[in-house]
This record gives structure tokens, C-alpha cells and sequence, in this order.
């Protein structure tokens, strides 16, 4: 019998993955976060790790965001790769500061003279009944800035390879990963391919529509996808991945096939991201569309502690089936 | 004051003429920019250190060129005395591509990474957790790098001192915290911004070793801080330094001085770090006063050719707008 070339893998693993992988390849690598180390991190993701690499190399904190975030960020300048994990986006707003006047703009107010190869992770998104405080999609605050590199990590195969990609990374990058996912089980390659923090995706090729989104999006809309195709429509499924600096080439090209397009993302919908991917298709590929294109968004509301209610919040694979049906079969 | 006379022993000619050329390069230097300021060459926010020479002079003295500063907005005192050249920092006043940042900063934001110089930075605290971070990387480093980072009292209300203090006692790294005690926060003096105005004993509270020292007093602030320093290098402990100071200028150029009375103005001017400098290096005969008349004219010279180099300096090509946002790769 031939030897697999996949392995099955749940997103909490691969994350692990590749942590491990980084601490090993790279001295000057450290993860620091809150409950990172002796409490295996709030999500089992770095379990394991401290007494695999030591506590100069996973570092438990205290609650200080904004502390942490800028040692990080000063650790990062001084020639270290510290990995910081803000244990979730909820508390993503203390180390705000640090991470827009800082780690996004040194580079620039420095003249060129000042690197911060800082990573920031942290856990996000919505669909674990954990009420407004902690179900938040910030991607859209963060990809608003100059000077990050913003990753949404969407995939499996993202959660086992794009850490490593971003370690690469001269400039500040913040990985948002998605705590909804990491049980989840999926084939990947097992070796894991160079990947690479430039390019969009196309998760399925299609030819009536594209479904552009990132996140928890890609797995919703691929779903939404195999039902789609179940009957007759053949829906391309575009995960954005890096939301700055933004791939437009590979969505545009898709919108110039398709003629369709619809935008999906659990983040509310004003002023949201979707809104930047329609702007670009208005300014650059207008003239391909065949019809309006289309958002499904996080409705706007801070997300209620019901199931039932925090499911109508965002996105659903029924929304999205209903809405490319009413699009493509009016 | 017995550290000073027991400082004096050890003070040669060279080093006490040096140290009062750093200070009244940073007078004069300062009150250029205000003229220039009001010329409108220099545009933006304008904060001087007039007044607070004794601190920047003294504290820097005692670091080596591999040790890190990070600073405030009100940092021209600081950059100079570790002797980055002042046509850059004119030049960089004046938004020329030959300031130290490219003219990309401004005023506020003078960086020098050759000089391990690092800003510059005009959120107030928010570079404390950066030196922080950047003292962790030297003690992960195995470096004998400290990394002295300069705050006003305003810093010390902000809930970013506190977690910074904490994590540098917590994780024992070299940093030398120095706050330059003013006495304002803007226009708001340290009673109606402190609980405790002592700002040294909240060092205590996270175990970090403090003290507090008469920052008008050159040779005060420089046995303070060689102390301090002995203490960092011996220990890889972090230290608590406050400088009690005061700026005898505004705030900003843009600041009316409402908040204070001239009469106080005018009674901490007779503590003005540089005249009293000059008569204890007179009276200790380590300057004579052709040597003060020549260090007057050198400073008077460098500030011009300052001028001059920001004036003959270049702008940026539109062209170039959004570069240094990312990495070139």
C-alpha cells in the first residue's frame, strides 16, 4: 500500500504545529501570552510546549496587554522573534495602542531605521455562546492600519504553515485564528508547503459566482459551495487570508470570470471589510459584473448569549446558499 | 551636598568641560528652535527641555554606546547628549530628508539606530513596555546592554508605568526607568495628577529599588545615576530613578501658561542647572574662562551650522510618500 501523502489534523493541532516548529528552527523565536505556558494555553493550542522548550522560551504573563504587546514589540526591535498571543481578540483592544502608534508606525516615524518582526496571535470570532464580550471580528479595525501585515487564518492548512511565513516577515503581523475551528478535523499535505503571506486563495474553483471571504467564512461558504453544486451552481470559493496588505489581482480575476459576486463575513457589516472588496471591484472590474455584487455580514448587534440568536448574528451556510440562489435564480 | 563633593574627586577638566558643553549646546540649541518655531521653519509640536539639561547630561553620561534610550517627545536634550548631530535634528525639525528620521518624524519623533537611539515617541508611556521588551531581549541575549528609558510624571499616572514597572521587576531585566519629575503634565501640576507625589515610592510597590534626586544638580544626577547603573550591571535588576526638575518654557509652543504663576517660573530659574555648573567648575578650578569663552563660541558656531544644514537641506520627492510603511523587500 503507498504511503499517505495527507494527514488528518484538527486546526488546534496544526496551530501546535507549527509552534513548535518555529521554537525549534529559530533560538531567537519565544512565545509569551497569558496562560501560555504551565496552563497549556486558554485553548490546549500550546500545550506541552513549556516543558518541551523551557520558560525562557514560553513565557506566562500577567494581565497586561498592553505591557506584554509592547515588550513584544520592544523584544522584536532588540533583534529577538517573539510570537505574542493575546489570548483573545476581546482583549485586542488594550494592546491597541501599542500595536497601531508602535508596531505599525516605528518603520515609518524612524525613517526606514527600525524593524519590528513582532507576530501577534490572537483567538477570535464568533459561535461559542460566549455573549457580546467575548464574540468579537475585529479583523476590519486592524486591516484598516498601514504598516501590518493582517492574517486570517481559514484553513487548516494556514493554521499548520502561515506562522511560519509571518516569522519571515520584517514588518509587524497579527494572525487572527479562530476558536470555533479548533476542534475541527481536516486532510491536509503532510508536508507542509511553503505558503507564503501575499496571495488570496482560490479554495474552489467555480464558474458562476464568487464567494469572497476569510475566516470561519471559508469553511461556511465551501459547505455553502457542495450544496450549491448539488444543485447545478458552480460557485467559486475565494479566501482572502491576508487582509493587508489585500491581493486584489486574485478576486478581481475571479469577479472577471464570473460576472458574480457576493462578499461574506461574520464582522459587522458598516464600514466592514466587505466594503473595501466591493469598493475595489466597483473601481477596477465594474464593468464585468452582471449584476450587483452582494454582502452577507455580522448584523449589528453586540452578539447576544442565545444560540439561537447568536446564530441569526452572522453569517449562516443557509444564508449563503439563499443568497447566491436568489442572485444567480431570481 | 556630600555625594557631589565625593563626585568632585573623580570629575577630571575634560569630562566637566565636556558635560557643560552638552548643556548649553542644549540651551541654545532649544532656544534656536523657538526662534525658528516662531520664524515658522519648524511646524508641528515644539516642546523644549530648557531647564532640564542637568537630567539628560547626567543620566546619559554614565551609559555606554551599547546601551538603548528611548525617550519622550521632549527628547532634543536627550538626543544630543548622546551625541547625535544636531543638524540632523535640526534638519529632521525642518521635515528634510537629512533629519535623523528623514524627515518623516518631526520634532517629536528623532530616532538614531546607530546611536541605539530609539525615539522619539510622543504617546506618553507608551514606549515603557517597549523598553521593557527591549531589556528581555538583552538579558535573552546574554548582553551587558541597558536600556535607559526617560518619562515625565505624567507617564507615571498611565496605566501602561504600571504594567511596565511590574514586568521589569517580575522578569528581573536591566532597565532604568527615569522619570523627569517636572512638575506638569501639560498644564496640569503633579497635586492634581498624583495621589502620592512622591513618584519614587511607587517604584517600592513592585519591589524595584528607587530614588530620588534634585534634578537641577548635574553632579547629583550624575552619582545618581552612576549608582543606579553599578546597581543594573551588577544585578540585571531594574532601578527607579526620579529627577525633580522643572521647564522654564511652555509646554509646547502652543501653550499660553495659564497654569502657573511667572513668580514660580522665576524661583526655580535660580536653580538653572548651567550657571551653577559653570561656578562649581570655576570654583573647583577645572575650567578656566577662556575655555568657557570657547565652548561658548563652539556651541554658538554648532547651532548655526545646524541652521544652516536644515536650511540647505532637501525635501522629499512626492514620489517617495508611502515608502518605510513596510520593508523594502
Amino acid at each position: 500500500m503507498e504511503a499517505s501523502n495527507t494527514i488528518k489534523i484538527t486546526y488546534r493541532e496544526a496551530l501546535k504545529q507549527s509552534l513548535r516548529e518555529a521554537l525549534q528552527k529559530d533560538d531567537r523565536v519565544f512565545l509569551m501570552g497569558e496562560d501560555v505556558g504551565r496552563y497549556g494555553g486558554a485553548f490546549a493550542v500550546s500545550k506541552g510546549l513549556l516543558e518541551e522548550f523551557g520558560e525562557e522560551r514560553i513565557m506566562d504573563v500577567p494581565l497586561s496587554e498592553s505591557g506584554f504587546v509592547g515588550a513584544g514589540i520592544g523584544a522584536a526591535m532588540a533583534g529577538m522573534k517573539p510570537i505574542v498571543e493575546v489570548m483573545t481578540i476581546n482583549f485586542g483592544l488594550l494592546p491597541m495602542d501599542q500595536i497601531i502608534n508602535n508596531a505599525a508606525t516605528l518603520l515609518h516615524m524612524s525613517g526606514g531605521q527600525l524593524n519590528v518582526p513582532v507576530v501577534i496571535r490572537m483567538g477570535c470570532g464568533i459561535g461559542r455562546q460566549l455573549a457580546a464580550q467575548h464574540s468579537h471580528s475585529w479583523e476590519p479595525f486592524y486591516a484598516h492600519v498601514p504598516g501590518l501585515v493582517v492574517l486570517s487564518v481559514g484553513t487548516h492548512e494556514d493554521a499548520r504553515g502561515m506562522l511560519a511565513a509571518a516569522l519571515e516577515s520584517p514588518d509587524p503581523v497579527i494572525i487572527f485564528e479562530y476558536t470555533s475551528m479548533l476542534n475541527m478535523e481536516m486532510e491536509i499535505a503532510k508536508d507542509v508547503p511553503e505558503l507564503g503571506i501575499s496571495k488570496a486563495k482560490v479554495r474552489r474553483e467555480g464558474n458562476d459566482i464568487s464567494i469572497i471571504t476569510y475566516g470561519t467564512g471559508v469553511h461556511k461558504c465551501m459547505e455553502a459551495a457542495a450544496e450549491l453544486a448539488r444543485g447545478g451552481i458552480d460557485a467559486e470559493v475565494i479566501d482572502l487570508r491576508v487582509l493587508r496588505p489585500l491581493d486584489e489581482e486574485t478576486f478581481l480575476a475571479s469577479v472577471a470570470k464570473t460576472h458574480q459576486a457576493l462578499v461574506v463575513e461574520d464582522a459587522w457589516c458598516s464600514v466592514g471589510f466587505s466594503a473595501e472588496i466591493i469598493s475595489r471591484i466597483m473601481e477596477k472590474a465594474f464593468y464585468e459584473l452582471d449584476a450587483p455584487v452582494k454582502r452577507l455580514c455580522g448584523v449589528e448587534v453586540p452578539i447576544p448569549y442565545p444560540l439561537h440568536l447568536e446564530e441569526a448574528s452572522v453569517p449562516q451556510v443557509k444564508d449563503i446558499v439563499n443568497s447566491v440562489q436568489k442572485t444567480l435564480k431570481p | 551636598m556630600s555625594s557631589s563633593s565625593k563626585k568632585s574627586k573623580t570629575l577630571d577638566p575634560e569630562k566637566g568641560q565636556h558635560l557643560f558643553y552638552q548643556m548649553l549646546l542644549i540651551r541654545r540649541f532649544e532656544d534656536k528652535s523657538a526662534e525658528q518655531y516662531t520664524k515658522g521653519k519648524i511646524r508641528g509640536f515644539l516642546h523644549l527641555y530648557v531647564g532640564e539639561e542637568a537630567v539628560a547630561v547626567g543620566v546619559i553620561q554614565a551609559l555606554t554606546e551599547e546601551d538603548n534610550i528611548l525617550s519622550t517627545y521632549r527628547e532634543h536634550g536627550h538626543a544630543l547628549a548622546r551625541g547625535m548631530e544636531p543638524g540632523g535634528i535640526m534638519a529632521e525639525m525642518y521635515g528634510k530628508q537629512e533629519g535623523c528620521s528623514r524627515g518623516r518624524g518631526g520634532s517629536m519623533h528623532l530616532f538614531d539606530a546607530s546611536r541605539r537611539f530609539f525615539g522619539g515617541n510622543a504617546i506618553v508611556c507608551s514606549h515603557l513596555p517597549m523598553a521593557v521588551g527591549m531589556a528581555l531581549a538583552s538579558k535573552k541575549q546574554k548582553k551587558n546592554q541597558i536600556t535607559c528609558c526617560f518619562f515625565g510624571e505624567g507617564a507615571a499616572a498611565e496605566g501602561e508605568f504600571h504594567e511596565a514597572m511590574n514586568l521589569a521587576a517580575l522578569w528581573e531585566v536591566p532597565v532604568l526607568f527615569v522619570c523627569e519629575n517636572n512638575q506638569y503634565a501639560m498644564g496640569t501640576a503633579i497635586q492634581y495628577s498624583h495621589a502620592v507625589l512622591e513618584i519614587e515610592k511607587k517604584g517600592a510597590a513592585y519591589g524595584i529599588e528607587s530614588t530620588a534626586v534634585n534634578g537641577m544638580d548635574l553632579m547629583a544626577v550624575m552619582d545618581a545615576t552612576d549608582k543606579a547603573v553599578d546597581k543594573i550591571r551588577k544585578t540585571g535588576k531594574p532601578y527607579f530613578l526620579v529627577c525633580n526638575t522643572y521647564r522654564f518654557r511652555s509646554h509646547s509652543m502652543f501653550d499660553a501658561e495659564l497654569y502657573r504663576d511667572k513668580k514660580e517660573v522665576e524661583e526655580w530659574k535660580k536653580a538653572d542647572p548651567i550657571p551653577a555648573f559653570q561656578d562649581y567648575l570655576l570654583k573647583q578650578k577645572l575650567i578656566t574662562k577662556t575655555e568657557l569663552e570657547k565652548i561658548s563660541a563652539r556651541v554658538d558656531k554648532e547651532v548655526q551650522e545646524a541652521i544652516d544644514f536644515a536650511e540647505a537641506g532637501t525635501w522629499e520627492p512626492l514620489e517617495d510618500l508611502t515608502k518605510f510603511v513596510y520593508s523594502e523587500k
